[in-house]
């Protein structure tokens, strides 16, 4: 490799890493959007706080975990070092790899923010402030980087054959299995669901800037998955990135056009925040293979997916009684798992590895978050009062209004 | 000299306003209110779960007007704030026992 390619790789996932960052905007903007106004500062004040909790726990040890190299104990047991905090210029050289070690960390870090801010949408508007954030300590620095070790650093799940591009499970299904052992501890909203069973609905505060939010997100989505290819430094990196682009803005494109429709053949109305989340659907849904499939079969894989988004959010809040305000458990969840399973259908991939990869990930993401969380539970609490979710917990956590004349 | 108190529709209260100018009106204060009639409200869908709205935004319009203009300040909201359709709102008409302008300290009909 030359200096000239090195350095154009590195700058290549840089400027991606600097796109998938403001995917925090995107995610801070949908949430703020779809709760109620009186949570709007405190949901924003979650999605600065995991960001920067992700920057240093994945800094700390997150990095390593998921990345050990030779250290690793064994393709299910990663190693553990506090290394990178000293990384410096000095200790950097070409012998690395094919881009900078620096600018790896920075690709990588990001990723991690994403998973978190899926189970911020999810327990918003009842979760306590600081056992959320230690939560976030906790699977910022841990959970995430041993499942993502396994894929990704080079573990189990990668030598089980397992396929995952850009992370519709490493990253998607693990916020949101995460975040469905969050909410079956906290429980629904107060007022979501009456005592005789009937289902209400608590509208957003906000729908314009949910959908900024759902757009922000789908230009960050290029760096999300257009970065994975880690490289364009050779005319076939540079055209498979060329075909990630493509993919992943034709199934958002179906995605929107899924949900957009599904809800106005079968709710009667074009619901906006079913044609948002089928963005984001159609997004996770590609994020498997985003290299593979055709640009045909990519916009048809979004556009199941944005169906699939629909009847999931449906399903879980009026069947299940899992109250998820922002749709997080079915666009990253529900959609994560049709976008793993659905990468043989581009070749990529092989049905049951996938069906497995899948269960593996759901499993421990879940039943890890499952404990930590009840933990927490036992020793603080982590659900707000009947009296601060009347209030809003901007009121009751930040001492801020978001709206303060708007009343 | 009257009050007119008439509760509207909010996006009728431009063409309201406009027929009230017509008619000589020379002044008004508006509200915001909330509130319902017989309609009672209405439901509406929010991904798939329906929620009651009970009390409908509406425009509360005050207009003290001489007893020579009433009939043409009634008629002139009667007809720009109908819709035909339910939730229209209503009008109601009092007497005013006196009426002061501040600056001059004008009194009754020459202060409207």
């Amino acid at each position: 490799m030359t200096e000239i390619e090195f350095a154009l790789n590195t700058f290549y996932l840089l400027i991606s890493g600097a796109l998938v960052m403001w995917m925090a905007a995107g995610f801070s903007m949908l949430e703020a959007g779809l709760v109620r106004s009186r949570n709007a500062a405190e949901i924003v004040t979650k999605n600065l706080g995991l960001y920067a909790i992700a920057c240093v726990m994945y800094l700390v040890c997150g990095f390593f975990i998921m990345y050990p190299g030779e250290a690793a104990t064994s393709s299910w047991i990663p190693g553990i070092s506090l290394s990178y905090l000293f990384l410096g210029m000095d200790n950097q050289d070409m012998s690395y790899g094919s881009y900078s070690e620096a600018s790896d960390f920075f690709f990588q870090v990001v990723f991690v923010a994403t998973a978190m801010s899926i189970i911020s949408g999810a327990v918003a508007e009842r979760m306590k402030l600081i056992p959320f954030f230690a939560f976030a300590v906790i699977l910022t620095g841990f959970i995430y980087p041993i499942q993502g070790y396994w894929k990704w650093g080079g573990g189990g799940l990668d030598a089980l054959g397992y396929t995952d591009f850009a992370g519709s499970g490493v990253v998607h299904l693990c916020g949101a299995a995460a975040a469905l052992a969050a909410v079956t501890i906290l429980g629904p909203r107060k007022g979501k669901y009456g005592t005789d069973g009937s289902v209400h609905a608590l509208p957003g505060s906000n729908i314009p800037i949910a959908a900024l939010g759902a757009l922000i997100l789908w230009l960050g989505w290029f760096g999300f998955n257009g970065g994975s290819q880690l490289a364009v430094n050779t005319a076939s990196d540079a055209i498979a990135v060329g075909q990630v682009f493509l993919n992943t803005n034709a199934a958002a494109a179906g995605g929107v056009i899924g949900a957009l429709f599904t809800s106005k053949i079968v709710g009667g109305k074009a619901d906006v925040t079913m044609a948002i989340n089928g963005a984001i659907a159609g997004l996770v849904a590609i994020t498997a293979a985003p290299d593979s499939p055709t640009a045909g079969l990519a916009t048809l894989i979004g556009l199941i997916g944005g169906i699939i988004v629909y009847f999931s959010v449906i399903f879980l809040d009026s069947k299940f009684k899992i109250d998820d305000p922002v749709g997080a458990i079915s666009a990253h969840g529900t959609v994560g798992i049709w976008g793993i399973l659905a990468t043989p259908l581009s070749g990529a991939g092989e049905f049951g590895t996938q069906a497995l990869g899948a269960l593996i990930i759901f499993s421990w993401a879940f039943i890890t978050s499952f404990i930590v969380l009840k933990v927490l539970d036992s020793l603080v609490g982590i659900r707000a009062t009947d009296e601060a979710q009347e209030v809003g917990l901007d009121k009751y956590e930040i001492g801020v209004e978001a709206y303060p004349d708007f009343k | 000299m009257k009050l007119i108190t008439a509760i509207i529709k909010p996006f009728k209260l431009e063409e309201v306003r406009e027929a009230l100018t017509e008619v000589g009106v020379s002044g008004l204060t508006i509200t915001d209110v909330k509130g319902y009639g017989r309609q009672k409200g209405h439901t509406e869908l929010y991904r798939g779960s329906e929620y009651e709205v009970d009390l409908l935004p509406k425009t509360k319009l005050d207009i003290v007007v001489s007893d020579s203009q009433l009939e043409s300040a009634i008629d002139a909201i009667s007809t720009a704030a109908n819709t035909n359709k339910i939730g229209d709102g209503k009008i109601f008409i009092s007497t005013i026992d006196q009426l002061i302008r501040i600056r001059t300290g004008e009194l009754d009909e020459d202060a409207i």
